[in-house]
């Protein structure tokens, strides 16, 4: 079986207002040397798959079809196995 | 044998324990334990406050309907069903999901009841805004509220926010639903006919909030942070699927009870429903879906789980409710069986778990109360008016209230809630009651919720008298006909004789007013521990009340309508400051006594105001509270931002001293605007029900101007006071 | 002329749209379980607002793939009148009948207010009764109701007519303050190139009767009636 950990985020181009508000959150904490913040959907899913490049390719799909908007959205995995 | 530490730490006192064994004739297994420990806490059972609950009038001037879990009253075909929860302690530990999952649990009270939910009112109270804790607590609450309320589509219509020092440390969290049926198609919560299925139907059954009931409910708790993993989580769109499969299914006529897991789940939902039909019910606990593995049974039988139900449904039914309840993706699985004895059988893989006589769990020990006045009370009672210094800055005072975060614009909040959702909203937000229209008839009902905790802190029988008294002013301001109530009585721990005798003065003065104005008390929720180390919450009894509106275009709204129309008040200014948001906020002082309240003047005032009103002779009507008759007139200024009308005050007589008749808050007190052609039918109207009537100013202009004899003593701009108003709260949150 | 008003779990405005044709329009209407695909005998179909399957994923995501949109998307392509109003819209988007896609209101808040929106393009099916730059009162309900497109997307619905209505103040400037969300160039509501496919982020049932605060989304209703009369 193998685990996969998907990320969502919005586009470098998309502005991103809780990103903003988390930013001076932190800004108003201390934490001055925060530069940016992206925030973003983080999705597991477990996969009744074994090949590693299989899964690539189905995950890629799954991405494309549902869990981003390619209009809006970035996304990047990772495998491993469990 | 159990050992006392751990029955103690369920909440169950010794002679608790004895006395289940006394019912059992032998030791009870640790899953009866738990069982007996959450029906007989104070949130299901009522051992501490049932007496005097018996106090509430069940009859007013609408039929009344009192049902399991909810009440209502009847108006022509319609039932009008309605309750108001508490949902503070998993509120003050984790705002947003404690919010969300009081609305879930109250709204399945009312569809349950077969009533569809149309509209949610909510009652907030938080410790000062300058403490970030409650910030935090208030984002999250009213975050909570409109994740929740506006996935559902019930629009969220009315609500009130108070601060208070008192609610440090323990924010009260209280949530109303009110739902429509026509009044033959109501459903019962019991369990009925042997051979008769029990189906459990909605989400699967985890870990969430095993414990919360009583741990939550029936402590007062130290250290909230670590309780977080308790709370339990709202899944509102599960729960508007159950909402149309539920009436769906009761439409079928298969049904022949159901009943909410809230509470204690699974324990309360069987107990209650075979108690109620005076029945057994037999249950197999591996049929219960769940998400966990390796679940204990009483983990089972005390999973807070949201968005459950119990349902009884008649033999050979089964499948064609099962086929509603998958057409929205929802489990309904026959778990059990309405059995001939009347015992509650738990199994488990074939195996009794617990055995209980439903009546011996479902009635609770029944305690009397001691009670003590609070020695501090003569003390608070005195004020010495000539201590108080008058104010030479009227303006500023106003404009200080204006921005206080009681009284401002609660703007910020509302626009976050769906509030028009099912086009029924006819008076929006923003005025003394929201009126919904019940499509199909003339009639609309109009909703509020009122109590000035400080008045209850200061005099709890007069105060909550007031609270009745103040709900049902802003009905008729309305237009509407004040016609019954729902309460939610929070207080602190009642084994404590002082907290008592407020919880038993508060019930008498609800229980007083509501028989003098012929209201009835359908439904209600009793919520006691609200105290932490930071002390105790000030008694606040919340009155959730509805009115009917005999004619949906004859509404009426608190803001004046257009330039040169006649202001006139009823009621009479006296020398009150006690008690007073203008004492605590320009003077920094909680003290004196509540102010007056004649129940007679009050009945005059608010039968002429409605008469006028149904006769179309008002243009606005607003009742003066918070912040006496000035705030009230500013509030008629500028409470429609789209239409601010100014007025100028010129005959306003009184026998008080200036402060006191300006923002003293003198009880039974309407302002109204009219043409000028209104006024003498008016005036008729008042003197036959012996309402004191004066003419005090006229509308126009775009300032408030407020004479006192000759003297100009408030002059503002609209727009200077609408900034102040509409900005305040946003700013103090944001801070 | 026969309406149809799709029901996803999760809408919530459903039983409103269903009222409104039915007891203000006047005309005959049906729900649409979004499994059904039969859509032969209706004239017009509406995406109502709400929370299909709880907008948990994303607005709109997982309603997109309901077997009903598949044959929505059929209708639109044979030219029938489509309206999605709020999630509707919003799952317009997602199927790809309307372009570009919804991020949430800068303020990050859910909103519920009245607002105004400007009637910029009255040669629609669904707006042929307002007049040019009419000023409409009518209320949002959202949380994701900011508009975004990219700069060539933007151009060509401007090029095209595509926006249809645009945020603006009780005067009708377009402007910065009037934008409840922050929706790109104000864009409150947009038509597909061939016309008969539009998304509003206001809900027009709900500001379709005087005693409700206002009659003005009423005009679009009608609009459509008169339209699909006059085919």
């Amino acid at each position: 079986m193998l685990k996969a950990e998907i990320y969502i985020t919005l586009k470098k181009t998309v502005a991103d207002p809780q990103g903003l508000t988390i930013k001076h959150a932190l800004d108003s904490l201390g934490y001055k040397e925060v530069e940016e913040v992206r925030i973003g959907k983080l999705v597991t899913v477990k996969l009744n798959i074994n090949d590693k490049k299989e899964a690539e390719q189905r995950l890629n799909e799954m991405c494309k079809k549902l869990l981003a908007n390619p209009i809006i959205e970035d996304y990047s995995f990772k495998i491993e196995e469990v | 044998m159990v050992k006392p530490e751990v029955y103690r730490s369920l909440g169950l006192s010794d002679e608790e324990y004895k006395r289940i064994i006394d019912l059992l004739k032998r030791e009870p297994s640790t899953t009866e334990l738990a069982m007996f420990s959450v029906e007989w806490s104070e949130h299901c059972g009522y051992p501490r406050s049932r007496i005097l609950l018996k106090l509430l009038p069940k009859k007013g001037k609408y039929p009344t309907l009192i049902g399991e879990d909810s009440g209502g009253i009847i108006v022509d075909d319609l039932a009008i069903i309605f309750k108001m929860e508490s949902h503070n302690h998993p509120s003050q530990i984790e705002p947003k999901q404690g919010a969300a999952t009081g609305i879930g649990g109250i709204i399945r009270d009312i569809f349950t009841a077969g009533a569809r939910p149309i509209a949610s009112l909510n009652s907030l109270r938080f410790g000062p805004l300058t403490e970030p804790y409650n910030r935090y607590l208030l984002r999250g609450v009213v975050d909570g509220i409109q994740f929740y309320g506006n996935c559902l589509g019930v629009p969220t219509v009315a609500g009130e926010i108070y601060f208070d020092e008192s609610y440090n440390g323990n924010c009260l969290v209280n949530v109303m639903s009110i739902g429509v049926a026509k009044k033959d198609e109501l459903a019962r919560a019991f369990a009925r006919g042997v051979g008769n299925s029990i189906m459990y139907v909605g989400s699967s059954t985890g870990r969430d909030g095993i414990g919360g009931c009583s741990v939550l409910a029936s402590h007062e708790f130290k250290e909230g942070e670590e309780k977080r993993p308790t709370v339990q989580i709202g899944d509102p769109f599960t729960e508007k699927c159950l909402i149309e499969a539920t009436l769906e299914a009761l439409a079928t006529g298969h049904v022949v009870g159901i009943k909410d897991m809230g509470a204690a789940g699974l324990t309360c939902s069987t107990s209650e429903m075979a108690s109620v039909g005076n029945s057994g019910m037999e249950v197999e606990l591996q049929l219960v879906p769940r998400r966990e593995a390796d679940m204990e049974p009483w983990e089972i039988m005390m999973s807070e789980s949201q968005e459950r139900m119990l349902v009884c449904v008649k033999k050979g039914k089964e499948k064609e409710i099962e086929k509603i309840f998958s057409k929205w993706d929802l489990h309904a699985v026959v778990i059990g069986k309405v059995t001939d004895d009347d015992i509650v059988r738990i199994k488990d893989k074939g195996k009794v778990v617990a055995e209980i006589k439903a009546h011996s769990l479902t009635q609770a020990p029944v305690y009397d109360m001691p009670y003590k006045k609070p020695a501090y009370l003569d003390d608070l009672n005195k004020l010495d008016i000539t201590k108080i210094s008058e104010p030479k800055d009227y303006n500023g005072v106003l404009l200080k209230l204006l921005g206080s975060p009681t009284i401002s614009s609660k703007v910020w909040v509302y626009e976050q809630y769906d509030h028009m959702v099912q086009t029924n909203t006819v008076t929006l937000p923003g005025s003394d009651a929201s009126v919904l229209r019940l499509k199909g008839t003339n009639k609309a009902i109009a909703a509020t919720t009122d109590c000035n905790s400080r008045y209850c802190y200061l005099n709890p029988y007069k105060g909550a008298q007031i609270a009745v008294a103040e709900a049902a002013r802003n009905l008729v301001c309305s237009g509407a006909e004040p016609a019954a109530v729902t309460d939610c009585l929070n207080f602190g721990n009642p084994e404590r004789p002082d907290r008592f005798w407020q919880f038993k003065n508060c019930v008498e003065g609800v229980a007083s007013a509501c028989k003098f104005l012929n209201i009835s008390v359908v439904s209600g929720n009793v919520s006691f521990y609200n105290e932490s180390i930071k002390g105790v919450v000030n008694p606040t009894p919340t009155i959730g009340m509805i009115g009917i509106v005999d004619d949906a275009h004859q509404v009426c709204t608190q803001y004046f309508k257009k330039e040169k129309e006649i202001i006139i008040l009823l009621g009479i200014s006296k020398e009150e400051l006690g008690g007073s948001e203008y004492l605590k906020e320009v003077h920094g002082q909680v003290k004196g006594d509540t102010p007056d309240l004649d129940l007679w003047l009050e009945q005059a005032v608010q039968r002429t105001a409605l008469d006028a009103i149904r006769k179309g002779l008002v243009s606005s009507a607003h009742d003066c509270s918070e912040g006496g008759l000035a705030v009230a007139l500013a509030e008629c200024c500028i409470s429609n931002k789209e239409n601010m009308v100014g007025a100028v005050i010129d005959s306003l007589t009184f026998d008080a001293r200036k402060d006191a008749a300006l923002f003293g808050e003198s009880q039974s007190r309407i302002v109204l605007s009219c043409s000028k052609k209104s006024v003498h039918k008016i005036r008729d109207i008042a003197e036959r029900f012996g309402a004191p009537f004066q003419i005090i100013g006229r509308t126009g202009g775009k300032e408030l101007e407020i004479l006192v004899g000759k003297r100009k003593i408030i002059n503002l701009s609209v727009e200077g006071m609408f900034e102040r108003w509409i900005d305040s709260l946003q700013s103090l949150i944001m801070a | 002329m026969k309406f149809g008003v799709v029901v996803f779990p999760g809408s919530n405005c459903d039983q409103d749209c269903f009222y409104v044709v039915k007891d203000v329009l006047k005309q005959p209407v049906k729900y649409i379980w979004h499994k059904d695909t039969e859509l032969d005998n209706f004239d017009c179909i509406i995406l109502p607002g709400g929370f299909s399957y709880g907008d948990y994923l994303r607005t709109g995501a997982v309603a997109r793939f309901s077997p009903v949109m598949d044959s929505i998307i059929d209708f639109a392509n044979r030219g029938g009148i489509v309206i999605g109003i709020c999630n509707g819209f919003q799952i317009l988007l997602e199927s790809g009948l309307l372009p570009g896609a919804m991020l949430r209101n800068t303020n990050l808040h859910f909103i519920c207010k009245y607002v105004y929106i400007k009637t910029e393009n009255i040669k629609t099916p669904f707006t042929n009764l307002c007049k040019k730059n009419q000023i409409l009162k009518i209320p949002i309900a959202h949380n994701e109701g900011n508009y975004y497109i990219d700069d060539d997307g933007l151009k060509s619905l401007e090029k095209n007519g595509q926006i249809v209505f645009r945020y603006c103040s009780p005067d009708g400037d377009v402007n910065k303050e009037s934008n409840p969300n922050s929706a790109l160039a104000n864009i409150a509501g947009i038509i597909n190139r061939e016309g008969n496919v539009l998304g509003m982020m206001p809900h027009p049932e709900r500001s379709s009767e005087a005693e409700l605060g206002s009659e003005d989304g009423f005009l679009i209703l009608r609009s459509i009636l008169k339209w699909l009369g006059s085919k």
